[in-house]
């Protein structure tokens, strides 16, 4: 077989070449995987907090909310935000696909985040809270400056992995027309019978987005390093 | 909008869904199997100690890794035909990708519950005569598999739910199946709801088992 790298700069057939598509559609898997992250580490932030308090409604809420959106494929989920939601809801038709995507992605990771933020705050020998609690400190005040502060800490190497799969995972929002790097990867092998070339590009441009969010990862690590704690041994 | 159920009945089951769930299970339990036991080679190859068989190794589950599975799915749908030299089906690929992917994460798994065996038992059998097979058969791969138990039942799950990915190829699954249900008596949306309600009973009904089970293995150590 031959390489053909030339049709990149091809025209598409609508004013731009599959290179400038290409590049469009790495924008908009990071747009997601941004957006999405964002809103994953809110909502599994609050979900895993609420799972460790002792207020049994706080840890139900957390506990149901994890199961629902760990339980169900990703696939069903944004197909839920994408055909059902607007459906049942006729006042959110409105609503671009892009944020369906997002929402979608974003909650099915929060269930995940919020496992991983409960076990990191769990992980902290329970007298922290206790002595918190016994100097006076409101629930919500332990938490902001005596557990979370440390807890957050411990679980950012987990959450650096569920940074990366997140960009891994947007890959199936090509399911709901998002135009992000794998919708491009099978519509352009589509049209230009250049599988092997596209699937190359189109993965090592994943690589690369793990490998930065890897790095950034590593840099906040670094930087938020406790002298004497965890991690800051060097 | 109003829903209405009142579709819904065991013929529609019968002829939509049936064959996309058997194919779903059948999907899984190969991906499964084949995928632990590729996946143990793999584990014992990245702990041999011998470059030769590291390096492949690793290169192996950092490359499947660190690739989205949808697009594994399309590269091997594109690939496998190239080599065999005719086309290959859509359930057929499925089957032989998740099981070369899914061997990356099983190997994971068992290459953490090998080196869950205390190094001493290794000693300990090599001192009474083993052989490296034996060792690895007799003491080291039952401990590792009882150990990891729980985790690789946890992955299946998540196998379970990704099998779901093959829309990207177009295989029938049990979410095509809903999906051609719903859109043959025009009610997609019913469809997607019980699509969601039923990987919803069965993964959370797995989980229970596994956590149940994981109370019980727990007492050993």
């Amino acid at each position: 077989m031959s390489w053909d790298w030339q049709f990149f700069l091809q025209d598409t057939g609508g004013g731009e070449t599959y290179f400038h598509w290409m590049m469009s559609a790495w924008g908009w898997t990071l747009a997601l995987s941004g957006c999405a992250l964002a809103l994953a580490l809110a909502t599994g932030t609050v979900m895993g907090i609420a799972r460790t308090t002792q207020v049994r409604a706080f840890v139900w809420i957390g506990n149901a909310w994890t199961e629902l959106f760990r339980n169900i494929p990703l696939i069903v989920q944004l197909f839920l935000w994408y055909h059902v939601v607007p459906q049942l809801f006729p006042t959110l038709q409105e609503v671009p696909d892009f944020v369906a995507a997002v929402v979608g992605l974003g909650l099915f990771t929060s269930a995940r985040i919020s496992e991983q933020i409960k076990a990191g705050i769990q992980a902290l020998p329970r007298g922290q809270r206790y002595a918190g609690l016994a100097v006076g400190l409101t629930l919500p005040q332990t938490y902001r400056y005596v557990l979370l502060p440390m807890a957050l800490r411990i679980v950012i190497p987990p959450l650096t992995s569920e940074s990366m799969n997140i960009i891994k995972n947007s890959s199936v929002a090509f399911a709901v027309s998002i135009t992000e790097l794998t919708f491009f990867a099978m519509q352009a092998q589509e049209e230009t019978s250049r599988g092997i070339e596209i699937y190359l590009a189109v993965t090592f441009l994943y690589f690369i987005s793990a490998l930065a969010v890897n790095r950034v990862a590593a840099f906040i690590e670094r930087r938020m390093r406790v002298p004497g704690m965890i991690g800051s041994a060097k | 909008m109003n829903l209405s159920f009142a579709f819904f009945d065991w013929a529609l089951v019968q002829s939509f869904i049936l064959k996309g769930f058997v194919f779903s299970i059948q999907l899984t339990l190969v991906a499964m199997v084949g995928g632990i036991a590729i996946g143990t080679v793999l584990a014992l190859m990245r702990l041999s100690g011998r470059k030769w068989l590291e390096i492949p190794a690793a290169a192996y589950v950092n490359t499947l890794r660190s690739i989205p599975l949808v697009m594994v799915i399309l590269w091997f749908f594109l690939l496998i035909p190239l080599f065999i030299g005719r086309p290959l089906g859509a359930e057929v690929s499925a089957i032989i990708t998740f099981t070369v992917f899914e061997a990356a994460y099983y190997s994971e798994i068992m290459r953490a519950g090998i080196q869950s065996v205390p190094r001493g038992q290794v000693a300990a059998g090599y001192a009474v005569g083993m052989t490296y097979r034996q060792c690895m058969q007799l003491i080291v791969l039952p401990q590792a598999f009882r150990n990891m138990l729980p985790v690789l039942l946890t992955q299946t799950i998540i196998l379970f739910q990704d099998t779901s990915l093959v829309y990207a190829i177009g295989a029938y699954d049990l979410l095509k199946g809903f999906e051609v249900a719903g859109k043959n008596f025009n009610r997609p949306v019913e469809m997607y709801l019980l699509a969601a309600a039923t990987y919803f009973v069965i993964c959370f009904c797995l989980s229970m088992l596994v956590r149940q089970l994981q109370k019980k293995i727990a007492i050993i150590r």
